[in-house]
């Protein structure tokens, strides 16, 4: 029997970077909030020391920092004529938990999308025709353009002291900068990095091929930096562990070295962590939600009303939590009706490694988001007439460290194993860089999350099922830019190269990218989206689900910028629009 | 004969007793301590006064315990006898103040005598708030009147026979406690705050080998709990000579400055008091003490040997340079700088050892939110590693301090524990 407890004005579910971002706007509006995160409290000056942040075998080996798949995992399979699987080891993508989330084990690239990304399904029909967006191919607009959220990067940037050169201000083109971003409103609120070799001479190949390279927008701090709340940032000093990592130094922005240590010293602000929430529940007739479940850490159930709730978990919990509690209509494939589950993406990379014989490239320095990147062929920057695909991604050279269990890239025709492997890894070492790339995954009426029919989590609850390939559009997509970085890669002047193309169906065993998207989507349409522009249920109008669940499809970018952008921009119409008039939807389906 | 060496081991004890509240915020200091209390809404001027007093003397940091109700004590104070803990000032009539007189409160306050007639331990500051006047003993009297009542008994103190009877209390009193026969607020609001109520003495200030303090060297730096606490006085390298009054300020409102971040029992002094004292107060603490004149002539250190500074410098590249940088001037106001800091130069080196290997937490405060920490190196650093790196920072970039040898800290390691690692979480 649960337990009721008094309630409070909003509850979110889950802590990491969009739970933060909502709390501290929240209670800055004056509201009694709670937030519920099932993972561990984890603070910088307790959890994340500098005298041994950087245990490889810990921390990413044996993923101390990410989700336990003993506890929940989830199923997997690449078409729905497949039996799904559970997946038993983080590979594809590393999940996080406890405070701070993910957040806390990403590398700080911080994007914004192009603005035509925010138009992906009429600006390709206008440009392309019908015959570019296939009829399986479920992309939509986004309800909100790149104006709408201009602010908003602008205020995550500068909460998390953003390190790089503006290439568009107020239309005008920035020379450094990325010429195809969209205009922003002011400069990044600290310099880039220091560049080491291989990204400067990726730089100059580039360059040389006509091509805009730049230096990575990052949330590692080039210098010490006070945010607008008054929280410090230290300076990185490219020790070469953010991904996959906590920053012991202050330096890689996350939640708990931005909002938390103003977030937490605020009265009307709870935290409950050790606490998973099991149910979202509603009235009667499933227009309102009442308030939540939760189990404590002795597994002791308390039910949590409250006047608002946000799920502010990972997409992959969020759209479970909407599945299992019963709010809106589960898309069903075979007819392409429903709407929780639906649009599921991913992105698709590829890399090229470029291997020297005379260059010390000293590749174990290096920061989370240290590179230099181009957008030429990201997005509609460049004409797809007769390519045979929409969409793009970014090429860039990126020195996040050369972590030494992990970092062992080897020649074409070097035997896996023994002493040639060994000569190979000695010789190579320091000599050798690799091009990435980073590409956008459409969404596609046969990739969704539903509920697996069989395999259930520690608490009883069905796990998450995701049904998930590449399509040909992303294999084009993909090997196109492979064949771009290839070019550039050549151009570096090295002894030798080796292009790695993304090939066969999507598989969960190698790392690939933890940007999951959609399942739970924004839109003009309750028939085809879950959440209004304001991330509002269409259906329950006082629950809003943030995130990157949000996505109609992924870009060609990092997610984390136009995640919280996206976060600050309901917070702005919950604070604004929303609390004068509870209860009552914002846009009017 | 029996005689004197009970009376020896009063006083040898009792120079424990006068630790004032030596202890560190939670190493966990996100979510934050609680506390502290603010002044109580709609006050009369005599209670909004008494509130303002009861900052700067600090009661709420001593007179509280971690989970407990603000005044109503619980706080062990370590004492290398035995724990005392803080007394409930709250109103509750059974086991608080709340049947006390203003009399008997400014009894307790000036002479060091409880309700009863019974002797205060001196871990209680009387032989510094003997300096407060009527008015401002019953200025508190007036707030602590506010304080809800809280039913709590702190535990009975931990100490042997015979410094469990109060009346030996006496003995220490006749050798180390003059009360203040006209305390007045002067002669200057600075001097009044640092010689009363602030009790800066009590850790400052060294003490005696009988546990009093050392007569003429008004807080020269002192040792405590197995803390050096700097010097507060005009010295260049062990005290705040090379700090303007606006530094000292800023360090007692935000917790840091360019210079120095407050961490161990000075964070609680920071969090409880300085960060919620007017600007006035700490203008005038400041300038009050660095215009305090230093007595010690110290001697120029002989050269460290030129081994151990090279097998400090590679230490310190290897672990320290991350925050405090190659150069030791790390992030002025976040990370401390190294050059020049008084608790790197103190003679006595007690804190810069027990820094590096138990590490430690900077306060953080509604000025400067962000907490901070300097890991522990205990776990990964020997005896010998972390006196040539502590010998490093000494007499590196102008510094110059007497060297650190293993034995010493070898002798800390074993007083303050072995720091761990935090443990990996089982998969």
């Amino acid at each position: 029997m649960a337990t009721r407890l008094p309630s409070v004005d909003a509850v979110l579910v889950g802590f990491g970077w969009t739970g933060a971002i909502m709390a501290q706007e929240l209670t800055d509006a004056g509201l009694n909030v709670l937030a519920i995160e099932r993972g561990d409290w984890r603070d910088t000056p307790t959890d994340f020391s500098p005298a041994y942040a950087q245990d490889e075998l810990r921390y990413y080996w044996r993923h101390e920092l990410f989700q336990r798949l003993n506890h929940e995992t989830l199923t997997i399979r690449n078409k729905a004529s497949e039996t799904a699987l559970p997946m038993r080891q983080l590979g594809s993508f590393l999940l996080g938990s406890g405070v701070g989330g993910a957040g806390v084990h990403w590398n700080g690239q911080v994007w914004r999308f192009l603005p035509s990304d925010f138009k992906a399904r009429s600006h390709n029909l206008q440009r392309y025709g019908k015959a570019a967006v296939p009829d399986d191919m479920t992309i939509q607009d986004y309800p909100v353009t790149y104006d709408d959220l201009e602010p908003h990067y602008d205020k995550f940037e500068y909460l998390c002291g953003i390190s790089g050169k503006a290439g568009n201000l107020k239309g005008v083109i920035q020379p450094g900068g990325d010429p195809f971003e969209g205009p922003r409103q002011r400069e990044y609120p600290n310099p880039p990095l220091d560049m080491p070799y291989a990204p400067t001479l990726f730089g100059k190949a580039a360059a040389g091929l006509g091509r805009h390279p730049f230096p990575h927008p990052a949330a590692n701090s080039s210098r010490p930096y006070t945010n607008p709340l008054g929280v410090q940032l230290g300076p990185c000093t490219y020790c070469g562990f953010c991904e996959k990592y906590a920053c012991g130094n202050y330096s890689k922005a996350c939640a708990q070295t931005t909002i938390l240590p103003v977030l937490m010293r605020k009265k009307n602000f709870t935290l409950k962590t050790n606490s998973e929430v099991i149910r979202v529940n509603l009235s009667p007739d499933g227009k309102t939600a009442t308030g939540v479940t939760y189990l404590d850490e002795t597994g002791q159930e308390f039910e949590q009303p409250a006047e608002l709730v946000v799920l502010s978990a990972y997409i992959l919990h969020n759209v479970r939590l909407l599945l299992i509690s019963g709010i809106g209509k589960p898309y069903d494939p075979a007819t392409g009706q429903g709407v929780v589950g639906r649009n599921y993406a991913y992105q698709i990379t590829s890399s090229v490694n470029v291997f020297f014989d005379d260059k010390i490239l000293n590749p174990f320095v290096g920061a989370g988001a240290l590179g230099v990147m181009l957008n030429d062929f990201n997005g509609d920057n460049f004409d797809h007439t007769g390519l045979g695909f929409i969409g793009g991604g970014y090429v860039g050279l990126m020195q996040t460290g050369a972590r030494p269990i992990e970092t062992h890239s080897t020649p074409t025709g070097t035997p896996a194993w023994g002493a040639e492997w060994k000569k190979a890894i000695a010789r190579d070492y320091l000599k050798t860089t690799s091009i990435a790339t980073h590409g956008a995954v459409m969404s596609h009426r046969g990739n969704y999350l539903d509920l697996d029919p069989t395999y259930k989590d520690v608490l009883g609850r069905p796990l998450l099922r995701m049904t998930f390939d590449f399509t040909d559009n992303e294999h084009r997509m993909s090997d196109y830019l492979t064949d771009r970085a290839a070019e550039i890669a050549k151009a570096m002047g090295g002894r030798e190269i080796k292009a790695n193309y993304r090939k066969g169906s999507w598989d969960v065993v190698p790392y690939q990218t933890t940007h999951n998207t959609g399942g739970a989507i924004m839109g003009d349409d309750p028939k085809t989206s879950f959440t209004n522009k304001y991330l509002q249920s269409w259906d329950v109008p006082n629950l809003f689900v943030l995130g990157a669940t949000a996505f109609p499809q992924n870009a060609g970018y990092n997610p984390t910028g136009t995640v919280a952008a996206l976060a600050y921009h309901a917070a702005e119409a919950i604070k604004s629009q929303y609390l004068k008039a509870p209860h009552q939807p914002l846009v009017q389906a | 004969m029996r005689h004197r060496a009970r009376l020896l081991g009063l006083a040898v004890a009792s120079a424990g007793l006068l630790a004032v509240a030596p202890r560190a915020l939670d190493a966990q200091q996100m979510p934050p301590p609680p506390g502290p209390t603010p002044a109580p809404a709609n006050a009369d001027a005599q209670v909004a006064l008494g509130h303002h007093l009861a900052v700067l003397g600090d009661c709420e940091g001593c007179h509280n315990r971690p989970g407990g109700q603000p005044f109503a004590g619980g706080l062990p104070l370590p004492t290398p006898f035995g724990k005392i803990f803080s007394a409930n000032i709250t109103q509750d009539r059974e086991t608080g103040i709340g049947a006390w007189s203003a009399d008997d409160f400014w009894n307790a306050m000036h002479n060091g005598v409880r309700a009863n007639g019974s002797k205060l331990y001196p871990a209680f500051p009387y032989v510094y708030f003997t300096h407060i006047t009527r008015g401002e003993s019953d200025a508190i009297y007036a707030y602590l009147k506010t304080i809800p009542p809280v039913s709590y008994r702190p535990p009975a103190n931990q100490l042997p026979f015979p410094l469990n009877i109060r009346v030996m209390v006496t003995f220490w009193n006749l050798l180390y406690f003059r009360p203040d026969k006209a305390p007045t607020t002067g002669p200057t609001p600075g001097q009044h705050i640092v010689q009363g109520l602030g009790h800066c003495g009590g850790c400052h200030t060294p003490k005696t080998f009988l546990g009093g303090d050392k007569a003429g060297h008004e807080l020269e730096g002192g040792k405590l709990d197995n803390w050096f606490a700097p010097a507060l006085n005009a010295d260049v390298r062990r005290g705040l000579g090379a700090w303007s009054s606006a530094d000292v300020a800023e360090y007692l409102k935000t917790g840091r400055n360019e210079r120095a971040n407050a961490s161990a029992s000075m964070a609680d002094v920071v969090h409880f008091s300085t960060s919620q004292m007017e600007d006035a107060d700490r203008a005038a603490i400041a300038d009050y003490l660095r215009g305090h004149p230093s007595h010690a002539a110290v001697p120029a250190p002989p050269a460290p040997d030129a081994k151990v500074m090279a097998m400090g410098e590679a230490i310190y590249v290897d672990q320290c340079a991350t925050c405090h940088a190659v150069d030791g001037k790390a992030v002025p106001a976040f990370f401390p700088p190294l050059p020049g800091a008084a608790v790197t130069q103190s003679t006595d080196p007690t804190t810069v050892i027990r820094f590096i290997l138990s590490g430690t937490q900077t306060v953080a405060t509604d000025a400067r939110p962000t907490p901070l920490s300097m890991p522990s190196f205990g776990w990964k650093l020997s005896d010998a590693q972390v006196a040539a790196v502590a010998t490093y920072v000494r007499n590196s970039w102008g510094n110059s301090a007497p060297v650190v040898s293993a034995s010493e800290v070898g002798k800390l390691r074993g007083k303050v524990g072995k720091p761990v690692q935090k443990p990996s979480a089982t998969i």
